[in-house]
């Protein structure tokens, strides 16, 4: 009973013993040939960062890749926080943030990597208030945002502004943010008040293009997000800074000329004076190339002269 | 010969010292997994916790400019609401079906069910969670006209879907491993086929549906992905089935990414963990000790 079952156990593990050695033999050959022979020196540049950035950076690394073929940018999302966690690390070459860097911050960086944080603006972003096609309010003050959102504000219903929601949708759902992202610090500095924070209770998402999607599927929601981010089932209001003030929609002109009150500059940051083919690549975001992307991906590039570092 | 059997005896020690390597690595596991949460959230836990505020307070917080607060209070009604309802729901559904598949159905059917009844656990939990957010979200806006159709209804039908099949088929086993003689008594007796489940079987079977439901209990109260995706991740206690929730698992999910190693904010995460790992822990230590005393019957 023990020796035929020994001996058939062992002629099937030869083969397969063989057959896993070649196929590493063969991998391991393809991989040599890969690294040594098939192209000259590849720089990657890392690219961490804002999620609301995410699609501006992937399509400028993508526009990049064409225009100089043997650099390569490796984009990654997960927050402003997350880049900037990733610059105090030194982990990373270029860091995308919809917010500044906080002094605290730019010290730890100091601190792990002994360099500082130099910052870049690259283009705006519009925050755009979003909510759904079937609600029927165009415009919203500041004021009226923030008794949305703040803790201690007192609307809770459609009906409190004046507005005549379907049955069963007269509650505000809010939608926010969860709360390390980029989006969320700056609609709480500049539409709550600095020091103010969110009411409890808001269904915080995880990126900005989640809050567009559950606005566009629920018709009592309000939401806030990038510009770039609308779809054409949810609606962008108009906004004034206050009651009797005219309101704005997020476009580029608003922006630019600072009617818009909810707009926000994009931000890269390197570690120190960057050198080589970090500055080559932020010099190319800057040029006129760089800038129509920023305008094609749904943000607002930078003016024509000065602003640019 | 004489070599060969020590060359047999040599292996067989290798491989049961093999085989003994593999038992206690699960008990390092565990206890290094534990010792590893611990020390990230201990720096906090030790120097400025607030426990009263922690389990007291439901004002959740982490990133605030003025007032930084760390209450779970409302994570952890989160957790309780959305557990107890899939245990509502799954309960009944599960040792119904554990009864139906062991004691009524005919042996095709049974290894039919038993079969999808695996299938629907091998399901991914982030698929659970995609089913929540764009088929049962629009369908409870409609069925009970409500603003918003992510609420504890929503995770709790998913979590059941998902600690069903765990149900199942523990308590099918705890159905099977009562004696035949039992039945055959029962039924030498005259009783009907309800009367046997209910006044012998489900006495019999106690302890192992029992464990059956804590580890699905476990299931739920550890489910991260579907959850955050179902229950729309607002920071409430809930005051009725349709109000948005969030858990303990799916605030750790959602913010330790990208909360700064060794910040106040990441170690209260893994506080939140060694929270989580001690409900885990009490109720699957519930469980086995409720196993074990059916073994010393």
């Amino acid at each position: 009973m023990k020796t035929p079952l020994g001996r058939s156990s062992r002629s099937v593990t030869k083969p397969v013993i063989g057959l896993i050695l070649l196929a590493a033999l063969a991998w391991g050959a393809v991989a040599c040939s890969g690294s040594t022979s098939n192209q000259p020196e590849k720089t990657v540049i890392q690219n961490t960062g804002s999620d609301t950035m995410v699609n501006l950076a992937q399509a400028w690394a993508e526009a990049y890749a064409k225009f100089a073929p043997t650099v390569s940018v490796e984009v990654s999302g997960g927050g402003s926080g997350t880049g900037i966690a990733a610059l105090e690390n030194g982990t990373v070459d270029i860091a995308n943030t919809s917010r500044r860097v906080e002094p605290q911050e730019s010290a730890t960086a100091k601190k792990n990597t002994g360099k500082e944080p130099r910052e870049f603006m690259v283009g705006y972003d519009a925050l755009a208030v979003y909510v759904s096609k079937s609600n029927p309010l165009d415009e919203i003050t500041l004021e009226q945002l923030a008794e949305i959102y703040a803790e201690g504000g007192k609307v809770m219903k459609w009906s409190q502004m004046g507005v005549t929601m379907p049955a069963g949708a007269d509650e505000i759902i809010r939608v926010s943010r969860q709360s390390n992202s980029g989006t969320y610090a700056y609609f709480r500095e500049a539409v709550l008040g600095k020091g103010r924070d969110f009411k409890l209770g808001s269904r915080d998402m995880h990126g900005s293009k989640d809050v567009v999607e559950l606005v566009s599927k629920t018709p009592g929601a309000i939401g806030y997000s990038g510009m770039g981010y609308a779809i054409s089932e949810v609606k962008m209001l108009r906004v004034a800074r206050k009651a009797g003030e005219p309101a704005f929609a997020p476009t580029v002109e608003n922006t630019l000329n600072h009617t818009y009150p909810v707009a926000r500059p994009l931000l890269m940051y390197t570690l120190g004076e960057p050198a080589g083919e970090v500055k080559k690549y932020l010099d190319w975001v800057h040029s006129d190339a760089g800038q129509d992307i920023v305008r094609t991906s749904g943000y607002v590039p930078l003016p024509k002269a000065g602003a640019r570092q | 010969m004489q070599t060969r059997r020590r060359w047999e005896i040599l292996v067989e020690t290798a491989i049961e010292s093999l085989i003994r390597l593999c038992g206690i690595s699960a008990i390092l596991f565990v206890f290094g997994i534990f010792f590893f949460v611990f020390r990230e959230g201990a720096g906090f836990l030790f120097s400025g916790f607030n426990p009263r505020e922690f389990f007291t307070s439901p004002e959740w917080y982490p990133t605030s400019q003025s007032h930084v607060r760390y209450g779970v209070l409302a994570l952890i009604a989160g957790t309780a609401s959305v557990t107890a309802l899939a245990m509502a729901l799954a309960v009944p559904f599960g040792i119904g079906a554990a009864i139906f598949v062991s004691e009524f159905c005919g042996p095709r059917w049974k290894e039919t069910l038993k079969i999808t009844i695996e299938l629907l656990a091998a399901i991914p939990s982030v698929v659970w969670g995609f089913i929540g957010l764009t088929v049962l979200n629009p369908l409870i806006m409609r069925t009970f006209g409500v603003p918003i159709g992510l609420t504890v209804l929503n995770g709790g039908l998913v979590l059941a879907l998902m600690s069903v099949p765990i149900i199942v088929s523990i308590g099918e086993d705890a159905l099977k491993a009562v004696p035949d003689s039992y039945r055959e008594a029962a039924l030498a007796l005259g009783v009907t086929r309800w009367q046997l489940v209910y006044r012998v079987l489900l006495p019999a079977a106690k302890n192992g549906l029992l464990a059956a439901v804590l580890l699905g209990v476990g299931r739920a109260v550890g489910e991260t992905m579907a959850v955050l995706m179902a229950t729309g991740h607002a920071v409430k206690i809930p005051t009725s089935v349709m109000d948005s929730v969030r858990t303990l698992t799916a605030t750790i999910a959602a913010e330790l990414g990208e909360a700064p190693v060794n910040s106040e904010h990441y170690q209260v995460l893994f506080i939140i963990g060694i929270l989580l790992f001690f409900i885990t822990f009490i109720v699957n230590l519930t469980a086995d000790l409720v196993v074990r005393g059916i073994r010393h019957r």
